[in-house]
């Protein structure tokens, strides 16, 4: 024989264009009758140029650019971006500005949250839901849009702070907003929990048990769902999310199911944090004045988006325009987890599945060209391993780009290897 | 504890109750006062500093000098990405963001609007679509190469 | 005699209250259909012309035959199962008792036909050659085992308690005896979750899973013939809905044909309100999750009913109860 057979079964593509898929992305899947034996994740049919664009425009442009990386956690990519540029610039904000990106990223959270819902519920049939929930809201919609200016970009962030301030009366708006949000969130907790056809669908589905959630780095609700106390909001407070007590939700359901109970019980969450932020809105201005040019450095810095760590890097040369700007979108650290979810899993569970990260695509495809001569991307002045003698046309596999970096970063003094470690025994 | 049709009691609510769609092209919407729609411009108050536009994140604005201390603008609403940062920028107060957004146009032509002394004319009403298109994009790239 | 009478019968088949009628029907019921799941929902729903509009549309459309498709199989199935669908109705009691057309054992010839439909999904899905088709066509068959026993079931129990296999029969046998079809109401329950599945809608719309496959079936079909199609699942729940309402329902025949046409019409508005009711409630079930559903529950609970009423049969007979 030698070779192995090639698995029997249809192999049917979900996507790049498909009613699943809200963006264009390709899910290949071997089918053995309903079963899926095989499943392929293919990224990159929404590459932007969005890192190679903000090189060519002044810090002030970026922002707004930066924001349109996504259309539903927009405020989460804006705000890692300027913290990354205020970082570099050495601008400390006012803590009025804190709170204030604070309590948009709440809001943010409240309706990307709210969005998933209907969309889980949308993936298996149960459109009453995703009308319900989207229903509720354009409440925060139509709060966001009163606060900022815009339903979905909200344009909120400037260096150095914000650009619109709270009055007194739109802080009794939020709150009036929150109570509803907060009664209706109930109940949609109630139907989650208590529908059964909707549990049918969603428990047991798409399982990813804890170590397998730290091992494929995993973050978000994705991880949370898998009890793996992961939230940078605590792990590395940003903005001022010390100051604000909450509690980072976790299941241990590791399946889908979870997730659903980590969104909605994060939106609990949330409702206390706007209410905190409201009740402690420190006085004082929104802004400081930010340079036009920044001093050269670099700095990344993480952000809690709703769907899971966002990061930022971002280095500056002393001009008016960074040098380079490189964006991890949460899907990206996800996307490989729905793989491995998908494995032995029925076709008619892919849709859930593959909702079930919250992805975000065009957040997500950057490029990545490792072709060609190895002295290229040969940063650290090591050569790749059994990649030296192979001549111009080598080409380094994955597993080498990987030792490479670890590599990188130990000559560096950051030791990934026991960094992971310290991962695995301290997150649960 | 399961119950299948868990949502019944609010479904058949929803049936004696107003339905939540908002009949939008007969019913107009408000946006509300923060709101970040069509531009408009003040040609008085302007100084010609072209602070808006070199700010500007989609190249939408171009300022020209008509005269002794006398400016004009002309809008992209097609560049335009509604940020209103061109308002922020501006020292004179100059430019001011309206709660308009029903801007959908079949023609591009209509969409780029030459301010001249408060009263919006549109390109294509004052001059063939072409040539205000040309006006508009033409000074970008000297500008970029002055810097 | 000749002339009249087969004009006669043309005007019934063709017009009244054949095709054209129940097309309108059809039409009207989608409309009720559509717009009770939007108020449900929370939403406006569509105008009342919106199904005629979209039919007519459907037919104004190009239609596109895949090249690898079966041409003769993907044109032929979505008529068969209009006609169908159509034939089915002239045996059903509408405001009297007697159909248009009526033989002993017409229950099943009805129930057979209801199941043709279903087949042409199957074969029109299978010839299109589609991947997202075939396996659509896969699952409408899977579906049709499990749900073809409880609805049989739930609808012979009845004709076996009314000891006819005509639906004309039944009807009257049932009028009668008010109180013997109370007998019958799990019989009712069971039938609607069957025609829930025979419909392909949600929580049984596996075969034609948006999200999941497409559409199904009806993947590659486009204008006239998808049309059809449409006209065709919309016919047959006017029909299912007519069958339940004679078996399960048979009230008010006797007032003549005004006051029994109205209560028909009141009588489908239920049943139809109650599938869109059931279609609002309900995430779509897995197709292993649906057979076990039929097979555990619906079809157990159909051999009750079919227990209860040859209990009610032997009782009767024995002249222990005569209502």
């Amino acid at each position: 024989m030698g070779k192995n057979p090639e698995p029997r079964g249809v192999r049917v593509a979900i996507g790049p264009q498909h009613p699943a898929l809200k963006e264009p992305e390709s899910f290949s899947v071997l089918l053995a009758g309903e079963k899926i034996l095989e499943s392929g994740v293919r990224l990159g049919y929404n590459h932007r140029g969005i890192e190679k664009a903000c090189e060519e425009r002044t810090y002030v442009q970026d922002l707004y650019l930066i924001e349109r990386i996504c259309g539903i956690c927009s405020h989460s990519h804006s705000t890692a971006f300027i913290s990354a540029v205020e970082e570099i610039a050495g601008l400390e904000i006012p803590r009025r500005a804190k709170y204030l990106r604070m309590l948009i990223g709440e809001l943010e959270r409240v309706h990307s949250h709210l969005l998933w819902l209907g969309v889980a519920g949308h993936e298996v049939g149960f459109d009453t839901l995703l009308m319900y929930t989207w229903r509720d809201r354009e409440v925060v919609m139509d709060l966001l849009a009163a606060l900022t200016g815009n339903r979905v970009n909200y344009g909120v962030n400037t260096m150095g702070g914000v650009r619109r301030d709270v009055s007194e009366d739109q802080k009794k708006q939020v709150l009036t907003a929150v109570d509803i949000l907060e009664e209706r969130t109930k109940y949609y907790i109630g139907v989650a929990t208590q529908e059964t056809t909707l549990i049918q669908r969603l428990s047991g589905v798409g399982k990813l048990n804890h170590e397998d959630a730290i091992h494929l780095g995993a973050v978000g609700p994705t991880a949370r769902a898998s009890s793996v106390k992961r939230d940078v909001r605590k792990d590395d407070p940003y903005l001022a999310y010390d100051e604000i007590p909450f509690n980072v939700v976790t299941s241990d359901h590791n399946d889908i199911y979870g997730r659903a109970v980590v969104r909605c019980l994060e939106l609990m969450e949330s409702y206390n944090m706007i209410r905190f932020i409201i009740a402690n809105m420190p006085e004082g201005p929104i802004a400081v004045k930010a340079p036009r040019k920044v001093p050269a450095g670099e700095a990344i810095s993480r952000y809690e988006a709703p769907r899971g760590e966002d990061v930022h890097y971002v280095r500056a040369n002393g001009s008016e325009k960074p040098e380079r700007v490189k964006v991890r979108a949460p899907t990206l650290a996800n996307v490989q987890v729905v793989s491995h979810m998908l494995k032995d899993g029925y076709l008619a569970d892919l849709p859930i599945v593959v909702a079930a990260i919250d992805p975000c695509f065009s957040c997500t495809d950057r490029m990545i060209a490792v072709a060609g001569d190895m002295a290229a991307i040969n940063m650290g002045g090591t050569a790749f391993p059994g990649c030296a003698d192979a001549g111009s046309k080598a080409r380094a596999t994955w597993e080498q780009v990987r030792q490479h970096g670890i590599e990188f970063y130990r000559r560096r003094g950051v030791d990934f290897a026991r960094l992971n470690e310290t991962f695995t025994a301290g997150g649960r | 504890m399961k119950r299948p049709g868990r949502m019944f009691h609010e479904v058949m609510r929803s049936m004696f109750r107003k339905a939540a769609t908002v009949r939008y092209p007969f019913v107009k919407v408000q946006m509300p006062a923060r709101f970040r729609g069509r531009l408009k411009f003040d040609a008085s108050k302007c100084i010609g500093c072209k602070l808006c536009m070199k700010d500007c994140p989609s190249g939408a604005i171009t300022i020209q000098k008509v005269g002794d201390k006398r400016f004009e603008a002309v809008f992209d609403f097609a560049r335009c990405m509604y940020c209103a940062q061109c308002v922020d920028t501006c020292p004179k107060k100059a430019l001011e963001a309206t709660g308009e957004f029903e801007l959908a146009q079949l023609d591009r032509g209509k969409l780029i609007v030459t301010f001249k002394n408060d009263c919006p004319v549109a390109a294509a009403a004052a001059a063939p679509a072409g040539t205000a298109t040309a006006t508009a994009t033409a000074p970008e790239p000297k500008s970029d190469a002055h810097e | 005699m000749h002339w009249s009478s087969i004009l006669w019968a043309l005007f019934q088949i063709l017009i009244f209250p054949g095709l054209l009628f129940l097309v309108a029907l059809a039409l009207a019921a989608e409309f009720v259909d559509r717009k009770l799941y939007a108020r449900l929902q929370n939403r406006l729903g569509p105008p009342w012309f919106q199904p005629l509009a979209d039919l007519i549309k459907l037919l104004a459309k190009q239609e596109v035959v895949p090249d690898l498709a079966d041409k003769f199989m993907f044109v032929v199935t979505p008529m068969f199962a209009l006609t169908a669908a159509v034939t089915a109705s002239f045996y059903i009691p509408i405001w009297s008792h007697q159909a248009l057309c009526s033989f002993p054992g017409d229950v099943i010839v009805v129930l057979y036909l209801l199941t043709i439909p279903t087949i042409t999904f199957f074969l029109g899905g299978w010839y299109s050659r589609s991947v997202y088709s075939m396996i659509g066509a896969a699952r409408s068959i899977m579906q049709l085992f499990a749900y073809e026993i409880p609805l049989f079931l739930a609808i012979l129990a009845p004709a076996l308690l009314a000891g006819t296999w005509s639906l004309s029969g039944m009807s009257l046998f049932y009028a009668h005896r008010p109180l013997l079809s109370l007998l019958n109401l799990l019989g009712l329950a069971i039938a609607l979750v069957a025609l829930l599945g025979k419909l392909e809608r949600v929580p049984f719309d596996a075969p034609e899973a948006e999200t999941e496959i497409v559409a199904g079936s009806f993947t590659e079909y486009s204008g006239r013939l998808l049309a059809l199609f449409r006209l065709a699942i919309d016919v047959e729940m006017v029909v299912g809905a007519s069958l339940l309402a004679a078996v399960f329902l048979p009230f008010g025949m006797d007032f003549g044909p005004v006051a029994g046409f109205g209560l028909y019409l009141a009588k489908i508005l239920a049943v139809i309100s109650m599938l869109s009711l059931m279609r609002t409630l309900f995430a779509r079930l897995r197709l292993d999750q649906m057979i076990n559903f039929c097979w555990q529950i619906a079809a157990p609970l159909a051999f009750v009913q079919l227990m209860a009423d040859l209990v009610a049969k032997g009782t009767i007979a024995r002249g222990v109860m005569i209502p």
